[in-house]
């Protein structure tokens, strides 16, 4: 394995492979800095280290100023992301969390992300360990969500197709667990576990980690609610008569780019072909080893999958998998993905329940003025005897719900807004990453900004008589793209205050890649290019022509094709 | 006293070592009778070389020169100040006079004694001011010895709305009484505006010893001219309370962060030109102004128009500036409320007056304005100028050393602010400081020295220090200073105060200092952080084990903050540990901290 030493790249290898090196299996020093109390953050490596189980050390940047005048530390606290295969939580679950999040973030939020899992924001030091023992008695762990591992593996919420999505489940469960670092470091340090004197390995990440962050996602056809190309490896699931069979695999889709530096830029992924299911975890293990392997060490911003692929070949990199697997990948079965967003409202599934889907702008599960989010939720959760499904596109399905308590949840999620009528398509279509004032890569305003860009928008479409059609709208706080801008139709990629990248171009589907339009302007001048070019898609546009589709036949924008050589272009 | 000790205290500067054996040899067989008048004779025939006169004559009688012996108890240095002044008076009226603060003086010294004058404030519930806590034990001990040779004058100060006002005066009163002395004249209590009570008092005993020790004996020559301060203590600035020196505000910061329930400002104040000096643990005196808004009210509530004119110690002023500038309105006292009763009879009120205890209870949160809410009555300027005390500075310890920001003088300020039947009411001199004066405004300064809050001078001596809440601002003095020179030993802070995030004041600085390796340990108690109260006497228990072996290696041990509850439990928990951690009994503990008091190893700033 890893023998074609052609392969890996020379050189000084990147501070963060010390790191990794260094960290006795992602420990650190972690224990020593939660005694230290004279500040609310990590030191060091342990900054570093904390990600590998699931936090990021964060701080209040709207107040970061003020505090140092006050002669204050930054407010630091940790973001808590959640290791959530599938963004499936019991109603106990969700009860836990309500609570902790209440009693002990700062925020009082729990927020659904693109990652579908919950993220915490504005946990104290003190409280790191209470929030990890919260979460593991109810059967929750956050290991691996961030940092250069496998994180969380998303899979389509499909409440419809039960059958296909429960195995689907499964499959995105062994995923993540077959892919997960096996230290103890995190039973140890959070959950003060016992330590045990073994001889550590991990034998599929590898004892440096992987070279970046990984992404895997399990799909269902033809919804692309997790959006394959933002990921680095993806298993398209493919069904015969209602069951599951296997999976197309897609490898090397990612969004992240850097400002400035050409040689990084979003980059859909490459179709691998078919494989049986029995060949899943091998199959994942293989594409996790090549990439752990060939990766590259010396440059952290070349080095996530995609990178390796333009580099080596795909051809070379699907054949080094092969052999890693014992396999030979299939023709491709043919698939077709048609939508993203979530289907809200009521669906009944085949096997006779209930599924409830709610729109949650922003994911932000809070309690505002007239629209008790959290505690509906929470009062749900209470009655509920289904489970709760969490979307990549940040909302959240009341799944599984017998015929005779619909009824009753109904009234509760009208109660505290959950249910209301009147949220636009354009609203629904739309989505933003969190940014400020929590996020310390952030260098726009996104959550915040989105709510407002919306009305805007809903504004336009109105004015240019389009008011009941949509555009796919999204807006990430920094190039690193969580927001996933960059499989928009309008994106807007942060780039300072109030200023950021206009990228049109993208298709509904989420299979184009949006090129920049406008570089570093104005929410002003965005609106006036969107009143513009709206105005003439109300006008020239076919019928149910979709606005990124519209702006590419009408040459306002060239379609990205191969984004390694046209994204720039 | 063997011989070998006295020559390792040869004062080889001022004279050699065959001097001082001549003199060690001469002054032998003299009783203490004898050495107190050779003290006074040398002093007197020093005074005659300076003043230009020759050798005293040969015919001269040795005749016991009657002298005054002032002690002081002293806790936030103004029974300091009242005793340093009459000693300048009575010196000036040609009385020869020795100044000691209680914690200097030795208790034994006392039967020797003919005039002895005291001067000592009380403190909580009727306590005595650390430096005076030793001499009061002794002579309410059994051990104080009969003192039929003594005159005495008792002074206290205190604050009449506390039950066990000037307490440690009159328990000295009463038992010098009981000793055997004899009452120059009759104990005076002051109250807080004791500056007029003192300044006729000391003028009368001034002139009553002045016969008696003229009767008697020649008395030491007047000193010509006016008390030259600077010969009596060099290092004294001319700025002085009553000569204060006009700083301007540089910065005032609020250093609690936007979610505290605490608004804590620092200060930073220009003494530029000054040449005002301080050192690490003294106070900074702030005169201030009551502010415009709080006078309209209360010239409104008694009915008197604010343009009308008054005289105030000589001065003709409107009402309302002389209640900006000269008289003080945010504490409450008995005495407002007897004189207001005079002007304005109120039953209510004077069955409040009659009750100590309620009046006491009712005064504690109000001011004076409330008062006059509460039992409203029309009164004349003279009449309300005549009830109220003149204004009094406030004093803040210093956050700073000047080693670290040469004319600059730093404090750490808590805004006071409550609510009194619904109107907000606020600190006088916080407010002055942290929203009333802006930044590049001058205001009234001087310095307040306190000998009793200093750093060891073995810069290898450990420290520690506990201080909670604003009590933690002259530890950073001590710390900036230490870390300019450079000093070896080790330092130990505690610090509490409500909550990590908002309420760790200078929290960066202590990052830092720790960084740097100025201070080697930090024991924090953030008090509403978890369900159970934390406070820094649970923190100093906690590490008694380690807390005792820093004593052990000498440590010093430093108090500063709230004077009520904190300096008490922390003191309990101190005791505990040394218990604990000494394997002492309860008294010896306290014979142990005693000790260290003595050895100026355990020193409080408390208020």
């Amino acid at each position: 394995m890893g023998s074609d030493n052609k392969f890996i790249v020379e050189g000084k290898l990147a501070e963060n492979e010390r790191i990794k090196g260094e960290s006795n299996f992602l420990r650190g020093t972690i224990a020593q800095d939660l005694k230290d109390d004279l500040t609310g953050g990590f030191t060091a490596d342990n900054f570093q280290l904390i990600r590998f189980h699931g936090m990021y050390q964060q701080d209040d940047r709207d107040i970061r100023a003020e505090r140092a005048k006050q002669k204050l530390e930054p407010l630091q606290n940790v973001m808590l992301r959640a290791r959530l295969p599938g963004g499936i939580i019991s109603p106990d679950q969700w009860l836990a969390i309500d609570k902790f999040a209440a009693d002990h973030s700062l925020y009082g939020s729990i927020r659904l992300t693109t990652r579908q899992t919950f993220q915490f924001h504005g946990v104290l030091k003190p409280q790191i360990k209470l929030m990890h023992q919260t979460l593991n008695k109810v059967g929750i762990d956050s290991i691996a969500t961030a940092g250069d591992v496998n994180r969380n593996v998303l899979c389509t919420s499909n409440p419809v197709e039960s059958a296909v999505h429960q195995e689907a489940y499964e499959w995105a469960k062994k995923i993540s667990e077959h892919l997960l670092p096996k230290t103890r470091a995190y039973a140890e340090i959070w959950l003060d576990g016992e330590k045990v004197e073994t001889t550590e390995n991990e034998p599929i990440l590898g004892n440096n980690y992987l070279p970046r962050k990984f992404k895997t996602t399990v799909v269902i056809p033809p919804h692309n609610d997790i959006d394959v190309h933002a990921n680095d490896l993806n298993f398209v699931a493919i069904a015969e008569n209602g069951k599951l069979i296997g999976f197309n695999v897609l490898v090397g889709g990612g969004l992240a780019m850097t400002h400035g530096d050409h040689s990084t830029y979003p980059r859909k992924a490459d179709d691998f072909g078919f494989i049986p299911l029995d060949k899943t975890l091998d199959v994942a293990a293989a594409v996790v080893g090549t990439q752990r392997d060939w990766g590259n060490r010396v440059n952290r911003k070349n080095a996530k999958t995609k990178y390796t692929l333009e580099r080596v070949g795909v051809e070379n990199f699907k054949a080094e998998v092969e052999s890693r697997a014992g396999i030979e990948f299939a023709q491709s079965r043919p698939y077709e993905f048609t939508s993203r967003g979530d289907r809200f409202g009521w669906v009944e599934g085949v096997d006779g329940k209930y599924h409830l889907t709610v729109f949650i702008e922003n994911g932000r599960i809070l309690d505002y003025p007239g629209k008790t989010l959290k505690t509906g939720c929470a009062e749900i959760a209470k009655v509920h005897t289904g489970d709760f499904r969490l979307t990549a596109n940040q909302n959240l399905v009341i799944a599984g719900v017998p015929a005779e308590q619909k009824e009753q949840i109904e009234s509760l999620a009208k109660a505290h807004g959950l249910i209301s009528d009147g949220v636009s398509n354009q609203r629904l279509d739309s989505m933003a990453c969190v940014s400020l004032p929590t996020c310390p890569l952030a260098m726009a305003e996104a959550e915040r900004y989105l709510p407002d860009a919306v009305t805007e928008i809903e504004g336009l479409l109105a004015k240019h008589n389009v008011a009941d059609r949509s555009i796919i709208f999204r807006v990430t706080g920094c190039p690193n793209g969580c927001g996933r801008a960059m499989l928009a139709e309008v994106g807007l990629v942060g780039k300072g205050p109030g200023k950021y990248n206009f990228h049109l171009g993208g298709d509904r589907q989420g299979t184009r890649i949006p090129k920049m339009y406008k570089e570093n302007i104005s929410e002003q001048e965005i609106l006036a290019h969107l009143d513009e070019l709206i105005g003439r898609w109300a006008k020239e546009g076919n019928q149910d022509e979709g606005f990124g589709d519209f702006l590419i036949r009408a040459k306002v924008i060239a379609p990205v094709v191969n984004s390694a050589k046209d994204f720039y272009a | 006293m063997s011989s070998k000790n006295n020559q390792a205290l040869v004062p080889s500067a001022v004279i050699n070592e065959s001097q001082w054996q001549q003199i060690n040899s001469a002054i032998a067989p003299l009783n203490n009778n004898q050495l107190t008048w050779m003290s006074g004779y040398l002093a007197g025939l020093a005074h005659q070389q300076s003043a230009g006169h020759v050798a005293v004559p040969a015919s001269a009688a040795p005749v016991v020169e009657k002298q005054l012996t002032i002690l002081f108890g002293s806790q936030t240095g103004n029974a300091k100040g009242v005793a340093q002044e009459f000693k300048e008076k009575a010196q000036h009226a040609g009385l020869k006079v020795n100044l000691h603060s209680m914690a200097d003086y030795k208790a034994k010294q006392l039967k020797n004694e003919t005039h002895l004058l005291i001067v000592v404030s009380t403190h909580g519930e009727g306590d005595a001011p650390d430096d005076a806590v030793e001499l009061h034990e002794f002579v309410g001990s059994k051990k104080a010895p009969k003192l039929p040779e003594l005159n005495f004058a008792v002074v206290g100060l205190g604050d009449s709305s506390y039950e066990f006002f000037c307490q440690t005066a009159k328990d000295f009163d009463a038992r010098l009484e009981a000793l055997g002395g004899k009452r120059i004249t009759p104990r005076v209590d002051c109250d807080v505006d004791y500056e007029t009570v003192t300044n006729a008092f000391f003028d009368q005993i001034a002139i009553q010893l002045k016969e008696e020790f003229a009767a008697s004996q020649a008395t030491v020559e007047p000193i010509a001219g006016s008390v030259n301060s600077t010969s009596l203590d060099a290092a004294k600035s001319e700025y002085s309370k009553k000569n204060p020196f006009t700083a301007t505000l540089l910065e005032s910061q609020k250093i609690t962060g936007r979610d505290s329930v605490k608004d804590i400002r620092h200060i930073e104040i220009s003494l530029e030109d000054s040449g005002i000096q301080y050192q690490p643990g003294d106070a900074l005196g702030i005169w201030f102004t009551n502010d415009d808004a709080l006078v309209s009210e209360l010239l409104q509530l008694v009915g008197v128009d604010e343009n009308e004119s008054i005289e105030v110690g000589g001065d003709t002023l409107s009402i309302k500036q002389a209640l900006i500038e000269k008289f003080e309105l945010t504490l409450s006292y008995p005495t407002f409320v007897k004189s207001y009763l005079e002007s304005a009879p109120n039953e209510k009120l004077q069955a409040l007056f009659d009750d100590k205890a309620k009046l006491r209870e009712y005064l504690a949160d109000k001011q004076i304005v409330d008062i006059v809410a509460d039992f409203p009555a029309k009164i004349t300027a003279e009449q309300l100028a005549r009830a109220l005390r003149p204004i009094t500075p406030r004093l803040y310890s210093i956050a700073s050393s000047q080693a670290e920001v040469d004319d600059e003088v730093h404090l750490t300020v808590a805004m006071v602010e409550y609510d009194v039947n619904g109107n907000v009411r606020n600190g006088s001199a916080s407010n002055f400081l942290g929203k009333r004066l802006e930044e590049g405004q001058e205001l009234k300064v001087f310095v307040e020295h306190n000998n009793n809050f200093r750093l060891p001078e073995n810069p290898e001596t450990p420290v520690i220090m506990v201080g909670p809440g604003t009590g933690i601002a002259p530890f950073r003095s001590f710390m900036q200073q230490r870390a300019e020179d450079e000093a070896d030993g080790k330092n130990w802070l505690f610090f509490g105060n409500p909550s990590f995030t908002q309420d760790f004041l200078y929290q960066t600085e202590w990052q830092r200092f720790v960084k740097d390796g100025v201070v080697d340990k930090v024991s924090l108690a953030f008090s509403r952080d978890q369900e159970q109260k934390i406070y820094v006497q649970h923190r100093i228990l906690e590490n008694g084990a380690e807390l005792f072996d820093w004593l052990e290696q000498g440590a010093h041990f430093y108090v500063c903050g709230d004077a009520t509850h904190m300096a008490k439990d922390v003191h309990d928990a101190l005791l505990t540990v040394v218990q604990e951690h000494g394997g002492k009994s309860e008294e010896d503990a306290e014979a142990y901290l005693t000790e260290m008091r003595r050895g100026k190893r355990y020193q409080k700033d408390v208020y």
